[in-house]
């Protein structure tokens, strides 16, 4: 893991991974339908049991998302918002909500990092207390700019089903904060059946990191989740959470229906 | 055989690095689920091109199927009229298919078959990469399916319907404009699902490294053909090379040759068109290198027309080949390095380039290569009346009749 003197226990993703059970990880996407309405739904999935909240940065090509955040990024993105607006939105979140809340990640596109400036942009989420990033389309080979710039702020990165051994060392060497694991080839978005392999894969992605290995795409339902929850260190809910993000009260409801499922499974 | 046209031992001007940059553009910015699979590309696009069964392979459909090599035609009623000494035309309108794609779309298809895929996949824009990667597909007798904007099956509708003659299944993408840029993104997400059983046939020297490295090669035939056609033509190499750029895969093929094997103090001036749409001072354009500023766009490092969050931009163009707002990474690298010169062409320039080719040599050419033609009449003062100009005509106007009729031409 590359040494960071400004990443600490107490600052990075890894404070929202409880040691007894598995995380649940919840994705909203900022600005969504608007500024205030997505403040209120990061609050409300704070307050009903997200231990790690991933904030998606609307964006104009989100090559890895399915139709309902594809359509929620469209929505904000026709306000203005972007980058420095997800940072600011996050930044306010994270004022209001104290020491014991859910540490955030930005899961952002590789472009508007690069828009804005790695030192730039590292820089302000520092300042805003965002804890760490998650960019699907910089594997780490092409993470360079970013690590150098991204003193203070983890780096998740993503592991496939199609990963070679090979990939996972690379990318378990590469990582802070946690592993992202996808659950399927494709894109994100809820679906009715989990891979039958799921279990072997994150097996053998634990076998090449010591971060905790949280699994996405395609988790729709509590059980699906507490399903996950018996076998990985953190289960992320995002296109069922976004879904609702019209009206925060069922954000809260939903949020508070997963993160009972996976505080009632086992690792 | 003048000793000019001879390579030169001492050229360093080859590939791009281990990662697939070009200088600082190119690379594989993508999700982690294809990134294997780009590796094993790549691997397996290494292991074809040292086979010289691959390569026979390659060279005889080019030669019976495509019906290369594609003529290089010596256009002197053209030359009269812009005032140029010499015009040679790389006839790449007269291949099967009507456009250069097919070159491109053989060679990859040949590759998905070593790498036992039988399933394709491929955007087009235009929809002349998706008849090239349709019949290719039909050739060999592969499933294939073409990503397509809604705009552009609504432009191109012709062209819509020769794919499903030839076994294609056209699937329509809606989202954003309806044109190319959005057509990439869905044939890239539908591969990120299916990259286990499905090649993807990208059209242009765009996308992630191995991508404008294997369209590179599988056209660079058009350039090299040309090099060996004139000798014994012209005594000397042309004072300049002309081909319009939307992705670049023609201007590539075209220009590598002349980089690779010309010494610089005799290289012909290179120069890409790329479309200026309404005007460049307009937000109605797809001229990446004139406007664009360096960016991430399906999977790799170029200029790239985008606001100032990061956000991809909508590229215009009268031609559905040219709208995309990024460009090939080799090509930002060569306008950095001033080894090719890029120039913006509007729609009013191409149209009035596409009729006067039509009505001087009585070639109807793509809108597309009707912006390469463009700069004909403009180079002219520049290069002088005794200056000789090869131009690729990349592709057939067939598929644009209702594009100039509805722009007004030969309404008389």
């Amino acid at each position: 893991m590359p040494s960071d003197p400004g990443r600490t226990e107490a600052t990075g993703l890894g404070r929202g991974f409880p040691a007894d059970r598995a995380a649940l990880v919840v994705y909203l996407m900022a600005g969504y339908p608007d500024r205030e309405t997505s403040l209120v739904s990061l609050r409300a999935a704070a307050r009903s049991g997200a231990d790690v909240i991933e904030l998606g940065v609307p964006y104009g090509n989100p090559l890895a998302d399915g139709p309902v955040i594809a359509e929620a990024a469209a929505v904000a993105r026709g306000a203005g918002f972007g980058l420095a607006e997800s940072i600011d939105l996050a930044a306010e979140f994270i004022a209001g909500a104290g020491p014991g809340a859910p540490p955030v990640a930005l899961m952002t596109y590789l472009n508007p990092l690069m828009r804005m400036g790695p030192p730039r942009a590292a820089a302000a989420m520092c300042a805003a207390g965002i804890a760490g990033v998650i960019v699907p389309d910089m594997p780490p080979e092409a993470a360079r700019p970013w690590l150098a710039a991204a003193s203070g702020v983890d780096t998740v990165f993503l592991v496939a089903p199609t990963s070679t051994p090979g990939r996972l060392a690379t990318v378990g060497a590469a990582a802070s904060g946690f592993v992202y694991c996808v659950s399927t080839t494709g894109v994100t978005g809820e679906r009715s059946e989990l891979p039958a392999e799921l279990d072997a894969l994150v097996r053998q992605v634990r076998a090449h990191t010591t971060l905790p290995v949280a699994v996405g795409f395609g988790i729709a339902e509590p059980a699906q989740a507490s399903a996950v929850a018996r076998i990985a260190d953190g289960v992320v809910v995002g296109s069922a959470v976004v879904r609702r993000q019209t009206d925060p009260d069922a954000v809260g409801e939903f949020v508070g229906s997963l993160a009972a499922a996976v505080r009632s499974a086992r690792i | 055989m003048s000793d000019v046209f001879l390579p030169s031992a001492e050229m360093a001007y080859s590939s791009p690095d281990a990662q697939g940059f070009f200088g600082p553009y190119g690379g594989t910015f993508v999700p982690e689920t294809v990134v294997p699979a780009l590796a094993e590309l790549d691997e397996a696009f290494q292991t074809a091109l040292a086979d010289p069964e691959f390569a026979a392979e390659f060279g005889s459909l080019l030669q019976d199927y495509v019906g290369r090599p594609s003529p290089l035609y010596r256009a002197d009623r053209l030359a009269a009229k812009v005032g140029l000494g010499r015009v040679y035309l790389k006839r790449e309108d007269l291949n099967h298919t009507g456009a250069h794609k097919i070159n491109n779309t053989i060679g990859q298809c040949l590759l998905a078959r070593r790498m036992g895929k039988h399933r394709v996949i491929a955007e087009t824009g235009a929809g002349q990469h998706g008849v090239a990667t349709a019949t290719a597909a039909a050739l060999m007798g592969m499933e294939c399916s073409i990503f397509m904007g809604t705009e552009d099956i609504r432009r191109q509708s012709l062209n819509v319907y020769k794919m499903r003659l030839l076994g294609a299944e056209v699937v329509p993408v809606a989202e954003g404009t309806g044109t190319l840029a959005d057509a990439v993104t869905a044939a890239l997400r539908h591969w990120v699902e299916r990259v286990g059983d499905t090649f993807y046939v990208l059209g242009s020297a765009v996308g992630p490294h191995p991508y404008p490295m294997i369209v590179r090669e599988f056209q660079k035939v058009i350039g090299e053909e040309t090099l060996v056609q004139l000798q014994g033509r012209e005594e000397r190499l042309p004072d300049a090379v002309i081909a319009c750029i939307g992705g670049g895969s023609n201007a590539i093929g075209m220009f590598y040759p002349f980089l690779r094997d010309v010494p610089a103090d005799k290289r012909p001036l290179l120069i890409g068109a790329e479309a200026a749409g309404l005007g460049i001072e307009t937000d109605k354009h797809g001229a990446a290198l004139t406007k664009g500023v360096p960016g991430v766009l399906h999977g790799f490092y170029s200029y790239l027309l985008q606001d100032d969050a990061g956000n991809p931009l909508e590229a215009y163009s009268i031609s559905a080949g040219l709208d995309y707002p990024g460009v090939g990474p080799e090509h930002s690298y060569l306008k950095d390095e001033g080894l090719v010169r890029y120039e913006a062409v509007t729609d009013a320039e191409a149209l009035a380039a596409f009729a006067l080719l039509t009505q001087t040599e009585g070639i109807i050419p793509a809108i597309e290569s009707s912006h390469a033609l463009a700069l004909l009449p403009r180079l002219a003062p520049e290069l002088g009346p005794d200056a000789v100009v090869v131009v690729n005509v990349s592709g057939r106007g067939d598929k644009d009749m209702d594009i100039v009729r509805e722009a007004g031409l030969g309404a008389e």
